[in-house]
């Protein structure tokens, strides 16, 4: 799985692609794990490019929303794909986590410090 | 074989109450006002055509109880909740009191829900009839006892007057009951529960409820998967959201209508009931969490679809 990542000023946007199942949430939960301890703001998660998530996926957001509030960051999930969109819905972490319709939004609400940089990109 | 369920509920009943009946028959009443509903066949017709099931009906109120028809002539039951109390009157309707008959009970495990049913199991009051009651729970012949007898309950279980057995199943062997194949299996519950995989002439049947499944953990999931492999029906624990069970009620000991989808999936199992309803959700709730899981399948489907629903006291679904 690919994800590439944006460093703005103490807070991070971490792009996953593709799909994150059974197969590589133990990756994914591990890959956000380690962009969570860089990140000291916000670490915002752009879904424009992940196609799918199972439940151990989402499991994987979960444990590092609970590192990341015992770190003082706030994590968001942002620009997510209408199908990923329904499996938040359907499952109801779209109640857990704070989701946002863009990185943008997201930035303006978690870490507003970051959004001259992220404008400039 | 035909699946049919008198008890649906997790936990503990969740019967219907007087204001949601009488929000019920508002509802009903304003959608049908104009439609000339002047006899009864009309508005039955009516709520057929034009009332949701949660509108026209209720999911129910009674605790675990399945019954399985394998074809034989002897019962086969899943759980002792309080549905066993309708289906015992369903049994002894069609036979009367005075042919006895044999009842066997696959129990997956001691739970109050899954056995408060059984001191008002009326053939355990019936000299002639055999009750057999098979578990992989060691512990299943105390807590019966125990909830036969005082202060719980004012007749003694020597006091019963079918033959009553207790059969030790272990896990992962299968045995031939009331002409079917069962097989039970370890879950991850609170004192531990077992799921039954129930086969006959080429169908299949899993019942599987209060188990929790870890996210963490593939090789168990594979296992479930495996334990459902190609099932045409299995009866899910879906008590709670997924994200629900994976963080406050985690170790809780239930599982998710995600979840459940994930594993038929995996086990290309062909329709899923969603079983054990959280009793704090009403008839609307589940609807809307049936409707839900119906597009989850769709959204995720990769090979043949699952078929989905929710489990409601009275469903009857042929295998």
């Amino acid at each position: 799985m690919e994800a590439k990542q944006t460093r703005l000023s103490g807070s991070l946007i971490l792009r996953p692609a593709g799909r994150v199942d059974m197969g590589n949430a133990e990756a994914f939960k591990e890959l956000l794990l380690r962009v969570l301890a860089e990140a000291k703001t916000a670490l915002v998660l752009d879904l424009a490019e992940l196609e799918y998530i199972s439940s151990a996926g989402l499991r994987a957001i979960m444990i590092a929303s609970r590192a990341a509030k015992s770190g003082g960051v706030a994590l968001g999930v942002a620009a997510m794909q209408p199908v990923v969109a329904e499996i938040f819905a359907i499952s109801r972490f779209d109640l857990v986590f704070p989701c946002f319709a863009s990185c943008r939004e997201a930035l303006a609400r978690l870490a507003p410090d970051a959004l001259a940089g992220f404008d400039a990109l | 074989m035909k699946v049919t369920f008198w008890g649906t509920r997790g936990s503990l009943p969740a019967p219907l109450s007087a204001a949601a009946v009488r929000a019920k028959i508002v509802n009903a009443l304003v959608k049908g006002a104009g439609h000339g509903l002047d006899s009864a066949d009309k508005a039955a017709a009516f709520c057929d055509a034009q009332l949701s099931f949660a509108e026209a009906g209720t999911y129910g109120g009674n605790s675990s109880c399945v019954q399985v028809d394998t074809g034989g002539g002897e019962y086969l039951l899943c759980d002792l909740g309080s549905g066993v109390r309708e289906f015992s009157l369903s049994a002894l309707a069609r036979h009367g009191p005075s042919r006895p008959q044999t009842y066997n009970v696959l129990v997956s495990h001691v739970h109050w829900d899954h056995i408060m049913g059984f001191p008002f199991f009326v053939p355990a009051f019936i000299p002639g009839n055999r009750i057999r009651l098979h578990s992989c729970h060691p512990q299943l012949e105390r807590a019966i006892r125990n909830q036969n007898s005082a202060p719980c309950f004012p007749v003694e279980f020597s006091q019963l007057a079918a033959s009553i057995e207790f059969v030790p199943l272990e896990p992962g062997r299968p045995y031939e009951i009331a002409g079917a194949r069962v097989t039970g299996k370890l879950q991850l519950h609170g004192n531990d529960s077992y799921g039954y995989r129930i086969e006959k002439d080429g169908k299949s049947v899993v019942y599987t409820t209060d188990s929790e499944h870890k996210l963490d953990q593939p090789a168990e999931m594979a296992a479930f998967a495996e334990f459902f492999r190609q099932a045409d029906l299995v009866i899910f624990d879906s008590m709670y959201s997924l994200a629900d069970a994976a963080s406050v009620k985690e170790d809780w000991g239930h599982s998710s209508n995600v979840v459940g989808v994930e594993l038929c999936q995996m086990a290309q199992a062909r329709h899923l009931v969603l079983f054990h309803h959280e009793p704090i959700h009403d008839d609307a709730r589940i609807q809307g969490i049936h409707r839900e899981t119906m597009r989850l399948e769709q959204i995720t489907r990769s090979g043949a679809p699952l078929q989905i629903s929710a489990a409601y006291d009275g469903l009857i679904v042929d295998v």
